[in-house]
């Protein structure tokens, strides 16, 4: 066990030094394969980012409770009043059915076809502003509650335009997921090609260790250490680029921020997730050079 | 009993290469022989009479088109593909350009197929400095194969092909390249491989060196086994 691992070591230090004797190749390899892999991790990181802030605008959502149509002046004033002393809630206006009317007269352009109507057709609204901080799961309990309340028809969460930006971030995340993959087939393909070209410049040493008996495994060994540690540290490039774009923006950012009184900041890549990105590079690298490697057995004349 | 069974046995081997548009050429017709363990065979010939090819056909870089091969109790027919590699561990084999790797030491060359075989780290040094002391070059580990005259260069060659102890030594024109001197240093290298109990069969165009070992000899003309010194 001791001396596979020790065999292991040696091939892993022999590979180190095979990518040190060429530095500008594998230098432009690694950036290669790290912009590959920064592009799709930082897309992720932007997405976590717009979805959070989206999330703190949802506590400025409010509820607007509609009452039933025979409610009086009195009634809705005195349904204000008490959801006022409510706990979670910061403020509740009441609109009456004419102040409604009025509205909506002024802003839709429907005025004269309203005067044919022989009554008011719009129902008074409490409009119920929650305490700030207020989270998105305990929004939705206080708007169940306040439905229930007597006199209210129906009450609604004003979350539209954030449902909205909600359901673009998940079509962003998917987009970038596609991406993902397609980038994580690049890489596939540069190590591929690299390992590739490498194992053509040793030619000669593949044939000779095959006639001396090293096993297939034996052989992609160092290729596949090789194609691993491209990997790695593209990966590793990859993060980097990620944590340097962020330390770019983090200034502006909380400028822009604290222009808004909002105490919003960057969030980064959290450390897992960096080692993820690391080692999703280390898996890619592997596999593309034991598709190269493999494929360049097969097709050999020995057998 | 395993003293009883020939470390190689051909039947009726016939290669024939596809040479294109449905011709083709018999490299090999119809060849069988036997060699028995420990003995020094020399395979001769006119160039392009087959000799590469019968060895190809030993180390499995080559399969024949027809008869059968046995070497060391191993119908090479009916051998996996997964054992080939410890098929080829049982043989050594010394080539005319001698192939050693040139970005790796005397040392490492001659290491290789111990190392390839997984051997035990300790004993590899012993290993190697026993074979490269059983070819004259103790002493070398260090230096690249380029800084070597051919001589070297071929003896670390040898010794890359027996430093696992093969049963089995292949070598194909060993001493196309060398001088008078050089080559008669080798054969000798050879013969006292012989009397260690190895089997050797070498093929060569060196017929000044194939009479003077005084050794069975197999001449193959136009891929015919057309005469054995033995039979
Ligand atoms: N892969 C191949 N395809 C077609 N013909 C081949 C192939 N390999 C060998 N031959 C032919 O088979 C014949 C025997 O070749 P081989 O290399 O065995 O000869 P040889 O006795 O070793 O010759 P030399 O002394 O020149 O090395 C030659 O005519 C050669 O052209
Ligand atoms: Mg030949």
């Amino acid at each position: 066990m001791k001396a596979w691992l020790l065999r292991h070591a040696q091939v892993l230090v022999g590979s180190f030094g095979q990518l040190a004797r060429t530095p500008i190749a594998t230098a432009l390899t690694l950036t290669v394969i790290g912009i590959t892999l920064a592009l799709p991790a930082g897309l992720v990181v932007a997405i976590n980012n717009l979805d959070r802030l989206s999330t703190g605008f949802d506590r400025g959502g409010q509820i607007s409770l509609f009452l039933k149509q025979d409610t009086n002046d009195a009634a809705a004033q005195k349904l204000a009043q008490q959801l006022r002393t409510r706990s979670g809630v910061a403020a509740v206006e009441y609109i009456s059915r004419e102040a409604a009317l009025a509205e909506f007269r002024k802003h839709s352009g429907f005025g004269s076809a309203l005067d044919a109507l022989s009554g008011n057709p719009l129902p008074a609204v409490l409009v119920v502003r929650p305490e700030a901080g207020t989270s998105p799961a305990a929004l939705e309990t206080l708007r169940t509650a306040l439905a229930r309340q007597p006199g209210v028809e129906l009450a609604e969460l004003d979350l539209a335009w954030v449902k909205r930006l909600h359901a673009l971030l998940e079509l962003a995340e998917r987009a970038v997921w596609l991406l993902a993959v397609l980038l994580a087939a690049a890489v596939l393909l540069i190590v591929g090609n690299t390992i590739r070209l490498a194992v053509l410049n040793r030619q000669t040493e593949i044939e000779v260790i095959q006639l001396v008996g090293g096993t297939p495994a034996f052989i992609r060994r160092p290729f596949l250490y090789a194609g691993w540690l491209q990997g790695l540290l593209g990966g590793l490039i990859a993060w980097l680029l990620v944590e340097l774009g962020l330390l770019w923006l983090t200034g502006p950012v909380s400028d822009l921020a604290g222009l808004y009184g909002s105490p919003f900041g960057l969030e980064g890549l959290p450390f897992a997730s960096g080692l993820a990105l690391v080692a999703s590079g280390g898996i890619l690298g592997w596999l593309g050079s034991r598709l190269a490697v493999g494929w360049h057995l097969r097709r050999q004349s020995f057998r | 009993m395993a003293t009883d069974s020939p470390m190689i046995e051909f039947t009726h081997v016939s290669m024939r290469y596809p040479l294109g548009a449905g011709s083709y050429y018999d490299a090999l017709r119809a060849v069988s022989f036997t060699v028995q363990p420990g003995e020094m065979v020399f395979v001769t010939g006119h160039s392009g009479a087959g000799k590469s090819t019968l060895l190809r056909l030993l180390t499995l870089m080559e399969r024949p088109s027809r008869g059968s091969i046995v070497v060391n109790r191993k119908n090479l027919e009916r051998l996996p593909r997964r054992r080939l590699p410890y098929y080829r561990r049982e043989l050594g084999i010394v080539f005319q350009d001698n192939k050693l790797l040139p970005d790796r030491t005397v040392y490492d060359n001659v290491a290789l197929p111990l190392i390839a075989a997984g051997m035990d780290d300790r004993e590899i040094p012993k290993r190697v400095r026993a074979s490269l002391d059983l070819v004259g070059l103790l002493g070398k580990e260090r230096q690249f194969p380029v800084v070597l005259s051919g001589g070297e260069q071929q003896r670390v060659g040898i010794a890359r092909a027996v430093v696992h102890r093969p049963s089995l030594l292949i070598a194909d024109e060993p001493t196309g390249n060398l001088d008078v001197e050089l080559s008669t240093a080798i054969f000798d290298l050879f013969a006292s491989l012989h009397r260690h109990g190895t089997t050797l069969l070498i093929a060569t165009h060196d017929l000044r060196q194939v009479s003077r070992m005084e050794q069975r000899t197999l001449t193959l003309q136009r891929g015919e086994l057309v005469r054995d010194t033995h039979a």
